[in-house]
């Protein structure tokens, strides 16, 4: 069965009707926020933790716990932070942005009661610099939202004082890793701190921090006026809810669209995506959540439930459920090879294993694409992304490492024929 | 990493951009940025201020903008930071043009989800215009970079040109669109392609169909 409309919480999300206040108003935004705060902070905690929320952003941690970890209050004087991760920048990923340019006032309602519930003082929303028009409208739904007294002193009515304040980041894909858009926020280059300490204990200017996907803040608001038990009666155990879904690629109709979790890949496709270009047997392989996590053969795929269990089942991961399809007319080892180039360009160069490796895997994937190696070098090139995996501050060299292990794991064949076949031709030419 | 490197500081950038400051719209705009974080914690808005600084530039050379050093150390010296910790922001992030663009930077998206839905002939096409990578065309209008990622990609393909993006792009709309800028006109933004809104699934809306036509409320569904 799947998700009926009136069970969607992003309604708005392909920007039919206007994006301002009144018209979300219509649509039952920032409804008696008050009310939703006065049950107090511990109480919207527990709610969260309740609905079974888990981190929207691509790693899946539970929301309502994260947020428990802030302090419950400043011992030495320092406020506590919000930070909304609107960096998206994951190849594959584009829901925050249709939340941000057609409902950004979920996100912004979310933000107060969010920021509320974790007693911080501020949000600062971070949203890469390529969204440029999608930054205005946040610009302008912000300054919407105090105009109308639902943000700054006494938000919303409810006697708690509060500011939201976005800030433009200017084309960097590791400022989406916490620590990262914490050293961006203080003007900084990009690089990710080392962790303990962690941002909840020391963050954005050394206070404490919590960092949340914009998707993750913006159901907030939904599932309190419908209660956690509405929002956990989706999807499967460990995986409830509702996700924005993204599918790209060789699908008749890629498109964004919000569904339970657990929906199986099928499904999803069928029912949203107009079936796979040239019909099932065409399928070749799928990156489920977005260019981080490794493929998965179309055969395995086509029954999977889409959620976090599932494709890790598969030896793969739900990420930020941006889901790239790829049919038989794909050359695979071009189609990752892409990736490990987006990697190299976007290693913030911190950490050795990840500077180097980036750049030597890709350069080796770009030889695999012709078939210009040695049938060793397929070891040797697995070997090394395991010296970059884990070896590095952030995940971003494990990032790097995981297409290119799924597709050896699962298209060796593939790359074995193209230097077989190759070496054959040079062997040929040479007689 | 991404190979970044800064226009040589030569007496010339100095005798053109030496004295270079904010103008007033610049300077509220930048005064008002710096409002948006603690006291003290002005550093913070070196990006904010680098855009804007870019955007200026900008206008006053009728391309996108880019940052000459003496801009950055203008910068610096408004944030009362050392010229280091700003050219170290400039030189980190990719939005910032290191040396001067034309008056239209086409950014065509190269990543996986476009290269499945042809990217490679929206590239063809900037390049049979004689569009390249780091070089401006002799007109001054075009300059030319593959980037990664931008988050369009259930629209794939995409470019982003200036402000705005140009998403479900075929050769054809590309030179569309290109032809329209080039003629001093503004194309339209967002989907090429006909009968699409946004991203939803094109011409088969498979969910939300009442919000088509009215702002419907579904609470009283619930």
């Amino acid at each position: 069965m799947s998700l009926a409309d009136k069970d969607r919480i992003f309604t708005n999300v392909y920007g039919f009707q206007d994006w301002g206040l009144q018209a979300a108003q219509a649509r039952g935004d920032w409804d008696n926020t008050k009310k939703l705060m006065e049950v107090g902070q511990d109480a919207i905690i527990d709610e969260i933790k309740a609905s079974g929320l888990r981190g929207r952003g691509g790693a899946g941690f539970p929301t309502g716990m994260k947020w428990s970890f802030m302090p419950k209050e400043s011992k030495d004087g320092r406020p506590s932070f919000l930070v909304i991760n609107a960096d998206e920048s994951e190849p594959g990923s584009c829901k925050d942005r249709e939340i941000i340019r057609h409902d950004p006032h979920k996100l912004v309602e979310g933000a107060l009661i969010a920021g509320f519930a974790m007693r911080a003082r501020a949000a600062y929303i971070y949203i890469r610099g390529e969204y440029i028009r999608e930054a205005e409208t946040l610009f302008a739904a912000v300054e919407q939202a105090y105009d109308a007294g639902l943000l700054g002193k006494n938000a919303a009515g409810s006697g708690y004082d509060f500011d939201v304040y976005v800030h433009r980041g200017a084309g960097a894909y590791i400022c989406g890793e916490e620590t990262a858009m914490i050293e961006s926020l203080e003007g900084k280059k990009g690089q990710p701190r080392l962790k303990p300490p962690f941002p909840a204990g020391a963050g954005l200017y050394g206070c404490p921090t919590t960092v949340n996907n914009v998707e993750s803040i913006a159901v907030v608001p939904t599932i309190l006026r419908r209660g956690a038990s509405w929002f956990s009666s989706f999807g499967r155990e460990n995986n409830k809810g509702t996700k924005l879904f993204q599918i790209s690629g060789h699908v008749n109709k890629p498109c964004v669209v919000e569904e339970a979790m657990s929906i199986t890949f099928e499904e999803l496709i069928e029912k949203h995506c107009g079936g796979i270009r040239g019909g099932w047997d065409n399928l070749l392989a799928v990156i489920p959540g977005g260019s981080s996590v490794p493929l998965v053969p179309g055969e395995q795929i086509r029954n999977a439930f889409m959620d976090f269990d599932g494709l890790k089942e598969l030896g793969s991961g739900l990420g930020t459920a941006g889901v790239i399809v790829m049919d038989k007319s794909t050359d695979v080892v071009r189609a990752i090879s892409r990736l490990s180039y987006f990697y190299k360009h976007e290693s913030c160069g911190q950490c050795t294993p990840c500077r180097e490796g980036t750049g030597w895997m890709w350069r080796v994937m770009k030889r695999l694409e012709t078939g210009d190696a040695e049938i060793e070098e397929i070891d040797m090139l697995h070997q090394v992304t395991k010296q970059v995996e884990g070896h590095t501050i952030c995940a971003l060299g494990d990032a790097a490492a995981w297409p290119i292990q799924g597709l050896i794991k699962h298209f060796r064949p593939e790359i074995e024929r193209r230097i077989t076949e190759r070496a054959g031709a040079m062997q040929e030419a040479a007689e | 990493m991404a190979a970044r490197k800064i226009a040589p500081d030569t007496p010339e950038l100095r005798a053109q951009w030496g004295s270079w400051t904010f103008n007033e719209e610049t300077k509220a705009k930048a005064d008002k940025a710096i409002a948006r974080y603690p006291e003290g914690r002005q550093r913070s808005a070196t990006m904010p201020l680098l855009d804007y600084a870019q955007r200026q530039v900008g206008a006053e050379t009728n391309t996108q903008g880019w940052l000459p050093l003496p801009v950055i150390e203008y910068v610096a010296a408004y944030l009362d930071q050392p010229v280091i910790r700003v050219l170290e922001v400039a030189t980190f992030y990719t939005m910032y043009n290191l040396e001067p663009v034309g008056k239209f930077h086409v950014q065509v998206c190269g990543t996986t989800p476009c290269m499945l839905r042809g990217s490679d002939d929206i590239i063809a096409a900037c390049k049979a215009r004689g569009m390249k990578a780091g070089h401006v065309s002799d007109d001054g209008l075009w300059s030319f970079t593959e980037v990664e990622c931008m988050g369009n990609c259930a629209t794939a393909p995409m470019v982003q040109i200036n402000d705005d993006n140009y998403e479900d792009l075929t050769a054809e709309r590309m030179d569309a669109v290109l032809d329209a800028l080039a003629r001093g006109e503004q194309p339209k933004t967002g989907t090429q392609e006909p009968g699409r809104h946004t991203s939803e699934p094109a011409n088969a809306l498979s969910n939300l169909t009442q919000m088509v036509e009215e702002n419907h409320d579904y609470r009283g569904e619930w």
